[in-house]
């Protein structure tokens, strides 16, 4: 089980207190009208998927209820990164694979 | 004689539940419980009308079987008071943040609290709580949302080995019973 540190709460909690929310920092288009077909289907269905350093959402259901970032290796799933909604992506390192 | 369908009657009230001063269960007081949502100015104004100051972060406030109030998430806590009626204490309330945005549900009837006391309380409670119960990391005052097996609780330490779980009605029998039957697994201290 991951421990994943809570920016909210301000501690590590049990993972299955979690759900996980996707690809974080995904913008939707202001005016979907206004861009091409490719490019929603990009924001729609096309994520970033790395072998490594990932932003992603998480959800504290089972505590504090809230929504907030994790950047996590997707490798090694150590969490280099937790912060708030609406913050910008921390410059994490990149830990090297294990 | 009383009516029986006006009698407040909690989904506990059958059950023998365990006692002893290795593992106990008791099944508290009706209370009336609000969960408050709001900004800061709303948490400074709720806590002069309720009469309990809300935490500013995880932790709980106030005293079970008076009044209390546990931090639920930045913007949201729950409060509690036991053997009020929730109706004036909705007033109150209410009457201090006439100018001031918030929400205020009451979910009185919406849940039931458990008592835990022991010795084996905190490693009863393990047996379906993932957290770390030590009071090193779940010290006494400390309370939040968590789980217990599948079930939604909030968990509230109120000594050493002394807790109170707030819990949905509905899942309350099951979660005494299965209380009771990890108490009956426990290890010996
Ligand atoms: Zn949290």
């Amino acid at each position: 089980m991951l421990l994943i540190p809570c920016p909210y709460c301000g501690m590590e909690r049990p993972e299955i207190e979690f759900r996980h929310g996707g690809e974080a920092h995904v913008v939707r288009p202001p005016d979907p009208s206004a861009v091409t077909d490719e490019a929603w289907t990009d924001y729609l269905y096309f994520r970033s998927n790395p072998k490594g350093v990932y932003a992603e959402r998480w959800r504290h259901v089972s505590g504090c209820g809230r929504f907030f970032n994790v950047v996590r290796d997707t490798v090694s799933d150590r969490i280099l990164a937790s912060y708030r909604a609406g913050e910008p992506r921390p410059a994490a390192p990149v830990e090297a694979r294990r | 004689m009383a009516d029986p369908w006006l009698t407040p009657r909690s989904p506990l009230d059958d059950l023998s539940l365990p006692v002893g001063d290795k593992f106990a269960l008791a099944d508290m007081p009706p209370a009336a419980r609000f969960v408050f949502r709001g900004a800061e100015a709303a948490r400074a104004a709720c806590s002069t009308a309720f009469g309990v100051a809300l935490p500013k972060a995880l932790g709980a406030a106030g005293s079970a079987g008076e009044r209390a109030a546990l931090w639920l998430g930045p913007d949201e806590w729950l409060l509690l008071a036991e053997g009020e009626s929730a109706e004036t204490v909705a007033a109150a309330i209410e009457a201090g943040l006439a100018d001031v945005s918030h929400a205020l549900v009451d979910v009185s009837h919406r849940q039931v609290a458990l008592e835990v006391t022991g010795r084996d309380a905190a490693r009863v409670l393990s047996a379906g709580c993932p957290l770390d119960l030590r009071t090193k990391s779940f010290p006494v005052g400390m309370a939040t949302r968590t789980l217990f097996d599948k079930v939604d609780i909030t968990l509230w330490r109120r000594g050493e080995t002394d807790f109170r779980i707030e819990v949905w009605r509905s899942f309350s029998p099951w979660l005494a019973a299965a209380l009771t039957e990890a108490a009956r697994g426990a290890p010996a201290a």
